[in-house]
């Protein structure tokens, strides 16, 4: 918490040293604009996929892998499933750091949480390959 | 890792109850947050009934008629009474604003007064504000310019480049805006905080000021700005109808922008 530090006055640092601290990281631009643009191309993929599903609904396994086995719609599965789970794992990276401020702790889940993604992303990935191919 | 329950001596009890003369019309309740840190008690909530047909409009008359003339002992931060120097910044009735400019008829029912929610207190409605004011200094908020002054006269600036500055020079620095921001409670040691950013933008978006780009390398940080997560909160308090928001929004385009 924000305040804990000066009320317990563990440190005699002056004010602007504390927030000076170890000063700028430099980076942060890349994740930022990375999260808006999946944001976006998230929104006609998932209207495209919405709307596919709907109209192969009651088709049968023959038709939906043909229909997944089709060029343009491999290449377009792919990308919903990279950019929905390129997009949870920078969102969710935000909601870590803003809310765990153990520096171990706060490791540990981020390399857990961006783990389990990328092995889910990937295998959702494979999954459309194995139909597709 | 964020708590959620108030440690046992911050809990809030009741405190005492200060009735309005006999013969009053027009009674406002006043229910002030009141710590001293000399007594060793806990934060309590004391009530003051109040006479508005004896008291100025606006709620930091009623705090200055109660200092006068009901409790002495009550503490707080005013100067101008005018909106212009940020000292009675304070949250009332659930939002972060200057008392001076609150007229008491905006508020319904009792008129609830805490200080400026999540910074350290002083004594009853004096919040200490030196990270702030650290972190002001950090942005070094003045002007950086390594072509000398022009000998005859002052820096100019065209018309179009002097209206960048307008919505952010106005900026009294009450702080009502980043202490209304939850990122800023959360992350407030490291995360500047809309003043403070909006303060940064102040100088990045004035023309005469030649270091755009070290001011824009000091911000890049997952922290000190990009922890600003649009919840607007900053822009919903600015008692003096500024957008901070916005202003944060324009660095973080900047930011993009320079990567070509």
């Amino acid at each position: 918490m924000a305040g804990t530090q000066k009320l317990t006055r563990t440190t005699l640092r002056s004010g602007l040293g504390r927030v000076r601290g170890l000063g700028s990281a430099k980076e942060g631009v890349q994740h930022w604009w990375a999260q808006r643009v999946t944001a976006i191309a998230l929104v006609p993929l998932t209207l495209w996929f919405v709307a596919s599903v709907i109209l192969l609904a009651g088709a049968d396994h023959a038709t939906v892998s043909a229909w997944i086995a089709r060029p343009l719609n491999t290449v377009l599965l792919i990308a919903l499933v990279a950019a929905t789970f390129w997009h949870a794992a920078l969102g969710l990276q935000v909601v870590i750091e803003d809310y765990i401020h153990t520096e171990g702790t706060k490791l540990v889940v981020l390399l857990a949480v961006k783990a389990l993604l990328a092995l889910v992303g990937l295998a959702g990935i494979v999954a459309v390959l194995r139909v597709a191919l | 890792m964020a708590t959620f329950t108030l440690p046992a001596n911050s809990r809030i009890g009741e405190g005492q109850t200060f009735e309005a003369p006999a013969g009053a019309t027009r009674v406002k309740e006043f229910k002030i947050y009141r710590w001293n840190p000399d007594d060793g008690q806990n934060p309590r909530t004391d009530t003051y009934r109040i006479d508005l047909d004896a008291c100025g409009p606006m709620v930091l008359d009623a705090l200055i008629k109660i200092k006068n003339e009901v409790d002495t002992t009550l503490t707080f931060r005013r100067s101008c009474r005018e909106g212009i120097c940020g000292s009675c910044a304070m949250n009332i009735d659930g939002s972060n604003t200057l008392a001076c400019l609150k007229p008491i008829d905006e508020v319904q029912g009792a008129c609830k007064i805490t200080p400026l929610p999540h910074m350290p207190v002083v004594k009853d409605l004096v919040p200490d504000l030196s990270q702030p004011y650290a972190q002001l200094r950090s942005i070094e908020p003045w002007l950086k310019s390594d072509t000398p002054a022009p000998p005859d006269g002052e820096r100019l600036q065209s018309v179009e480049e002097r209206a960048k500055i307008d919505g952010l020079w106005e900026c009294i620095l009450c702080f009502c805006c980043s202490t209304s921001c939850p990122s800023y409670w959360w992350n407030g040691d490291r995360y500047l905080g809309p003043a403070v950013l909006l303060q940064a933008y102040r100088w990045i978006a004035d023309s005469r000021d030649e270091a755009t780009g070290e001011r824009l390398d000091a911000l890049e940080d997952p922290f000190k700005l990009y922890r600003c997560h649009t919840i607007m909160n900053c822009t919903k308090a600015c008692p003096k109808g500024l957008n901070p928001a916005q202003a944060i929004g324009e660095i973080k385009k900047l930011m993009v922008e320079r990567r070509g």
